[in-house]
């Protein structure tokens, strides 16, 4: 069933193949690392042990210093964020983000799955840095295989004294939960996340309170991305120098770029931050024959989709942002001339029509009511101010949606009204042949 | 309400994995443990969550139908999930749904007569660098096409357990469920399974072929200035 076209015929140029920095993924290639005994003969909890003769505050600095950034979208620097969390001896919590779901996103499950340890001893280094005794992983409810062996690994690690009571002598006790979810995207929003961990509907809070201060059951809590925890044991081992001297200018380290699509191996490519479109292109063995890249997103469906005049475009969090996108997850769905952006926007709307949560009215009819719109202009029976009500709706749900599914929902709509408006144009003038018939999918 | 003592013990054991005061934690996986009995949440699962919890039925009924995962019907032994958002449209998914659509003669969310296979279309399952990917059960089979997607839900029906490319052997859904309540997987071949594939290796295998590694560094290069160490 999987195609074999790596190294291929069209091997990589040596300066673009330079580009490649195995640090995360260095382990998948061991079949075995998921198990304690591969793990620690590959420098396996040797972090936690070097991080456990710093004190905690030490840690945080050395974070900022290294000047990590979240792996889930955002880009938070993740020494600001433990340190947000209040050092007064109280209740609180690390709460790991493993929720992967949006469209595009692939390489948080492979994470998981092929170096479950690395999260683990991830999660035990920064709870030791922000002083929480319990940490929990909110796992995406379909990623069986992923919380299997991360169960495995916290009943592993445990035994091992990695985690529990008094860790490797150096008096600090850490609880680690596996939690899985049970199906809904919204739940990789961090708030939403925390409601469904209490056990209610998946549902964002109103901030401020921040979770910082009033996260889960209300008591301080640090919400990072599993990708973010699970660099954290190499960044600890190679040392702040070491991680920024890998990354651009305010985007320090190694990136998991996902490609899919239209490439000929698909796949994860961990690459320095800042490598660009046509580099990875390249590494991906160039795009499939008869194809021809018309737009991509730089990072899973919520950003706004960049074209062909971008492929040069370096990414990382301060170019990604100045060519009018987000960096996001650097989830890399490729499309070509093949692809239609208008029926893209149209599967995308549904995908976030079908996950709003329901709670605000601009995310739940905005998303609802572009459905509409996007299957009466497929169906052929669009108007040309159809495209005006498009905008008009994406003007009433950015920034003023509860959180940012609604935001992010808006971003396939805009972009491709930018780029591609001949060809919802097409459609309309009837220059295109309608995707459906209008009679069968009760277009309005 | 008739569960057995083996299900209580087990609703224990999950209730037991949260902070004191916070029972209500344990909810989400309690409704994956009364799906790993009933075959779907019924009304004497959502009063069994209730009961064990303190909430009520309403409390309950509102959870398990904001998750997808939760069935409202009793579901087959095989959950076949398609993937039909935009990446895996454009590769094929649709045509697999709407083959496997015909072939089973059910639709989104529906059963077959035998009772055997649930079919449904799934939102992004996070793998599209293997679209278009189908899933039964939740694990994985990448990289499909109509005649492969037909071949493997006769051989579903036909009572064999046809191998996934990734994740672990098949088990039912209900054996699932167990799972997905928090209970590890007890079977040493579920553990093993597979976790790679050629997209997911792409990358690495690229650098370790051309000799490629990260910058070098000294593992025991202090964190922080000795000034600045507590």
């Amino acid at each position: 069933m999987s195609r074999v076209t790596v190294p291929g015929p069209r091997r990589p140029r040596e300066d673009v193949l330079s580009k490649l920095q195995p640090v995360v993924t260095k382990r998948w290639l061991s079949p075995g690392a998921w198990k304690l005994d591969v793990y620690e003969q590959l420098d396996g909890y040797k972090a936690l042990r070097k991080a456990l003769g710093y004190a905690p505050a030490d840690l945080i600095a050395f974070m900022k210093d290294s000047g990590h950034r979240g792996r889930g979208g955002a880009g938070f620097p993740v020494g600001m964020k433990w340190q947000f969390v209040p050092d007064d001896g109280n209740e609180h919590y690390l709460v790991v983000n493993a929720d992967e779901g949006e469209p595009g996103t692939c390489k948080d499950l492979p994470l998981m799955m092929n170096d479950p340890h690395a999260v683990i001893e991830g999660i035990a280094i920064a709870s030791y840095a922000i002083k929480a005794g319990r940490a929990f992983v909110y796992v995406r409810g379909e990623a069986v295989h992923a919380a299997r062996r991360l169960r495995q690994a916290v009943k592993e690690a445990k035994e091992a004294g990695y985690l529990g009571k008094d860790i490797l002598g150096s008096g600090f006790d850490l609880e680690v939960v596996i939690h899985s979810g049970a199906g809904a995207y919204i739940c990789g929003e961090e708030t939403a996340l925390l409601d469904s961990l209490e056990g209610m509907r998946g549902q964002p809070r109103l901030r401020p309170p921040f979770p910082a201060t009033h996260g889960l059951y209300q008591k301080p809590t640090c919400i990072n991305n599993v990708g973010t925890i699970a660099a954290v044991p190499h960044i600890v081992l190679g040392g702040a120098e070491w991680w920024k001297s890998i990354g651009s200018e305010n985007s320090a380290g190694t990136m998991i770029y996902s490609l899919s699509g239209r490439v000929n191996q698909p796949g994860q490519y961990e690459c320095s931050m800042g490598t660009t479109l046509n580099e990875l292109i390249e590494l991906a063995g160039g795009m499939e024959d008869g194809h021809e890249l018309k737009f991509f997103t730089p990072g899973g469906s919520s950003t706004p989709m960049l074209t062909a005049e971008h492929v040069d475009v370096p990414l990382d969090f301060d170019n990604v942002a100045k060519a009018g996108s987000i960096l996001g997850t650097t989830a890399l769905m490729i499309y070509s001339d093949s692809d239609c952006p208008v029926v893209a926007c149209w599967r995308w709307i549904k995908f976030y029509a079908h996950e709003s949560c329901g709670k605000c009215t601009p995310c739940r009819e905005g998303n609802y009511w572009m459905v509409r719109v996007y299957e009466r202009i497929l169906s052929g029976e669009g108007k040309h101010e159809d495209l005006k009500t498009l905008k008009d709706a994406c003007g009433n749900l950015l920034g003023r949606a509860f959180c940012g599914l609604g935001d992010g929902a808006t971003s396939c709509v805009t972009s491709s009204l930018k780029f591609f408006e001949q060809d919802y144009l097409d459609y309309i003038e009837g220059n295109k042949q309608p995707l459906f018939d209008a009679a069968e999918i009760g277009a309005h | 309400m008739s569960y057995p003592d083996t299900i209580r013990e087990q609703a224990e054991a999950v209730v037991a994995r949260y902070p004191e005061g916070r029972s209500r934690s344990a909810l989400l996986p309690l409704l994956h443990l009364v799906q790993s009995h009933d075959g779907y949440v019924s009304d004497d699962g959502i009063a069994f969550c209730a009961d064990v919890l303190g909430l009520t039925k309403a409390q309950v009924q509102a959870v398990s139908t904001f998750y997808t995962m939760y069935k409202r019907e009793p579901a087959g032994d095989w959950l076949v999930s398609v993937c039909t958002n935009t990446l895996c449209q454009a590769k094929g998914g649709q045509k697999i749904f709407n083959a496997l659509s015909d072939e089973l003669d059910v639709g989104h969310d529906e059963t077959t007569a035998d009772g055997k296979v649930t079919l449904e279309h799934a939102e992004c399952l996070a793998a599209c660098d293997y679209a278009p990917v189908v899933t039964v059960n939740y694990e994985f089979f990448d990289d499909m096409d109509e005649a492969e997607a037909l071949d493997l839900v006769r051989q579903l029906r036909e009572g064999k357990r046809p191998i996934p490319t990734r994740g672990a052997p098949l088990c039912t859904l209900r054996e699932m469920s167990v799972q997905l309540a928090g209970f590890e997987e007890e079977r040493q071949s579920g553990l093993e399974g597979n976790a790679q594939g050629d997209a997911t290796l792409a990358g690495a295998r690229l650098a370790a072929e051309a000799g490629i590694t990260a910058p070098a560094f000294d593992p025991g290069a202090p964190l922080v200035e000795k000034e600045e160490a507590k």
